[in-house]
């Protein structure tokens, strides 16, 4: 009798309904089809291919999880089976799909005004139209509450000065949401592409997450309409509240590149010989198979619980925290112990795993850092703070 | 245009199969649409785009048969029926065409479309066979279709060519894997999906002899297809050339 499957071994597919089975292999077979085959030479040259998304627009993935405008109006786990598909890919597509649904999408969806909301969902939803988010800045990351951006009245405009760094679809975005200081705390704005005053640069050097652009905004006296101002929304709430979406999305991501590297792993394990056996055969090979495999399937369980705590509305951020931090830091580690097993041929494009493993530091990072979430689980079960 | 297309749930052909006997077995193990009747859906689907009407779904196959329907009405398609019964458990080819012909001929119908062959059983007679039964034309192996003056025109593969051939409606065609590229399903169509008509019947519902039912067909040995032997090694002698066009020629690829 065959024993359980290598791919799901505690047959987590039984956690989902048809119609989330039916989605998942949809996306898996998209992602397989249309991404799997370039993005070796996309990381390379590092291209993001903007082609692809009006495709992943009329699969209705971008704000999936949004109500009307052009959403569908998904459940939590619906989404996260779409991360976990795209980035088993790669995590520049799912980084694209989080940005596009959860930070940019999301803060227009829940904290701009009707027009605002009539003005870009529709598009941005058919993959039409590319959103960024800007909280980032070249001195404040994992501490944004201490931001320089700034906008002033002038009338009723506004004039937006500063800069945001590390922004994920900066250079290619048609609407920035940018988060900025005024006299009445922190704001978000619309700011769209080709107003003047603001202009993008692209940071070139990476050597993670190559195909998706990474790009500084930058605002010189940029003059904005009254109606470009999220109504809805003021605080580092705004921004944080969007975090917590995309960071959500991020649990299950990280599971798809984890998984992505197992699979390889165990593949080129079986036929790999060396001193006369499939490397697969040595027991070295197979407790890291092993190991792998427990915390993908850990990790996936951890993603399905979450994401059925959110669709019924009990969610907290730092429950969504254990995972990002939790899942992220395994990923990374499964990425790893996969280049062992490739040898060699593991530090090249031929396969996904040292692509998947560069990506990850990027993922372990954004999104609030490691650590940072740490912290706020310590802060959480100790109930003392230790950030300051 | 009524459009119907038969489509098949088979075991996922990426995975081993698994023998019930001599049958594969078919039940508990993990399927897919026939990869070969995503054409025939995407074919159907076009056709309504262009000319307006209705595309239905027909299968015959256990209860599981109904995720291949699903995810063909999440493509696009307006209903489906699933003919599933007990009784035709070990079904052949000429049982299956008479279900399906009886399903079919329950309403009116302009068109039906199959795959060439089902990726499982490769028999390729069904569809064939359908026709026969509906008392229609077949224009069959279609790798383009264009529909003009309310008829069907299609290009049909051949050995060495293609042939222009063209009939009136009703009929039935065959599609072969190029004919088009298969949409993918969106979101927003899986989930429809769940809200279309969806009709489960069993034989005795159907205008069908009992006794047609009954498989003539007996499959008598299954045995492993021989392992893929080493390749021939041509050294080239200055003819190597040479010898790889007889090769292909004998192939018939060229
Ligand atoms: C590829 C990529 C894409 C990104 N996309 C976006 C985007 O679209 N929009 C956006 O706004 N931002 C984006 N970011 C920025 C990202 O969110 C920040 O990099 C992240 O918040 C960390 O900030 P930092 O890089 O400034 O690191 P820092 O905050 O300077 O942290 C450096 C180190 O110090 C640690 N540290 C900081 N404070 C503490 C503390 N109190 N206790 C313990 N340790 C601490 C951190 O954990 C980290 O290890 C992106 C980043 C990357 C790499």
């Amino acid at each position: 009798m065959a024993g359980p499957n290598p791919h799901d071994f505690l047959d987590l597919s039984a956690l989902l309904n048809d119609e989330e089975r039916l989605l998942r292999d949809t996306v898996r077979r998209f992602a397989t089809e249309r991404i799997s085959p370039g993005i070796g030479g996309w990381f390379e040259r590092a291209e993001f291919p903007r082609a692809l998304v009006p495709e992943i627009g009329a699969l209705g993935l971008l704000g999936m999880h949004l109500q009307g405008y052009g959403c569908a109006g998904a459940g939590a786990v619906s989404y996260g089976l779409v991360c976990l598909e795209l980035e088993a890919a790669d995590s520049g597509f799912r980084s694209f799909v989080s940005v596009q649904g959860s930070l940019a999408m999301f803060p227009i969806r829940t904290y701009g005004s009707e027009e605002q909301k009539e003005r870009w969902l529709p598009g941005m939803a058919a993959g039409e139209i590319v959103g960024c988010f800007g909280l980032t800045e070249p001195d404040f990351g994992s501490d944004p509450s201490r931001m320089r951006t700034s906008a002033r009245r002038e009338g009723s405009d506004w004039i937006l000065n500063g800069a945001k760094s590390w922004i994920t679809n900066g250079g290619i975005a048609d609407v920035a949401v940018v988060w900025a200081r005024t006299d009445d705390g922190v704001r978000g704005f619309l700011v769209p592409r080709g107003t003047s005053g603001f202009s993008t640069r692209d940071i070139h050097n990476k050597l993670s997450l190559r195909a998706s652009v990474t790009s500084e905004l930058i605002f010189d006296d940029c003059r904005l309409p009254a109606g470009a101002m999220l109504p809805g929304v003021s605080g580092l709430k705004g921004p944080l509240s969007c975090l917590s979406e995309a960071r959500y999305g991020i649990i299950w991501g990280a599971m798809g590149a984890a998984r992505a590297c197992y699979e390889c792993a165990l593949e080129y394990s079986k036929t790999r010989e060396q001193f006369d056996k499939p490397i697969a055969a040595f027991q070295m090979t197979q407790q890291k198979l092993v190991d792998m495999m427990i915390e993908i399937q850990k990790g996936t369980l951890l993603a399905i619980h979450l994401g059925r705590l959110k669709e019924a509305g009990r969610l907290s951020p730092q429950q969504v925290s254990f995972g990002k931090l939790n899942n992220v830091r395994h990923a990374l580690s499964i990425a790893r112990e996969a280049r062992t097993i490739l040898g060699a041929n593991g530090i090249t494009l031929e396969y996904p795993v040292i692509r998947h493993m560069n990506n990850l530091e990027s993922v372990l990072t954004y999104e609030g850092t490691s650590e940072i979430h740490t912290l706020l689980l310590g802060q959480a079960i100790t109930g003392h703070s230790a950030f300051q | 245009m009524n459009i119907i297309v038969c489509v098949k749930h088979i075991p996922d052909p990426n995975l081993p199969g698994v023998m019930d006997g001599f049958r594969l077995k078919r039940e508990g193990v993990q399927g897919v649409l026939d990869p070969g009747d995503e054409f025939g859906v995407e074919a159907g689907l076009r056709l309504k785009e262009e000319l307006g009407g209705e595309v239905t779904l027909v299968s015959m196959g256990p209860a599981q048969a109904q995720e291949a329907l699903r995810r063909g009405l999440s493509m696009g398609a307006d209903k489906a029926v699933l003919i599933s019964d007990d009784s035709l458990r070990g079904a052949d080819a000429l049982v299956t065409a008479r279900v399906l012909a009886a399903a079919i001929k329950r309403g009116a119908f302009d068109l039906v479309i199959a795959g060439v062959e089902s990726t499982d059983g490769y028999t390729g007679t069904m569809p064939a066979t359908l026709a026969e039964l509906l008392g229609v034309p077949q224009l069959t192996f279609t790798t383009a279709i264009e529909v003009s003056d309310g008829r069907l025109r299609v290009r049909r593969q051949s050995a060495d060519g293609y042939q222009v051939v063209e009939c009136s409606f009703p009929c039935v065609m065959t599609v072969t894997a190029g004919v088009n590229e298969p949409r993918y399903a969106s979101f927003k169509g899986i989930m429809a999906a769940k809200k279309k008509p969806f009709e489960q019947l069993s034989t005795s519902e159907l205008e069908v002899e009992p006794d047609a039912l009954k498989p003539g067909q007996e499959v008598v040995e299954v045995s492993l297809v021989e392992q893929r032997k080493a390749g021939e090694v041509l050294p080239d002698d200055g003819q190597g050339a040479v010898r790889i066009a007889t090769f292909l020629k004998e192939a018939k690829v060229i």
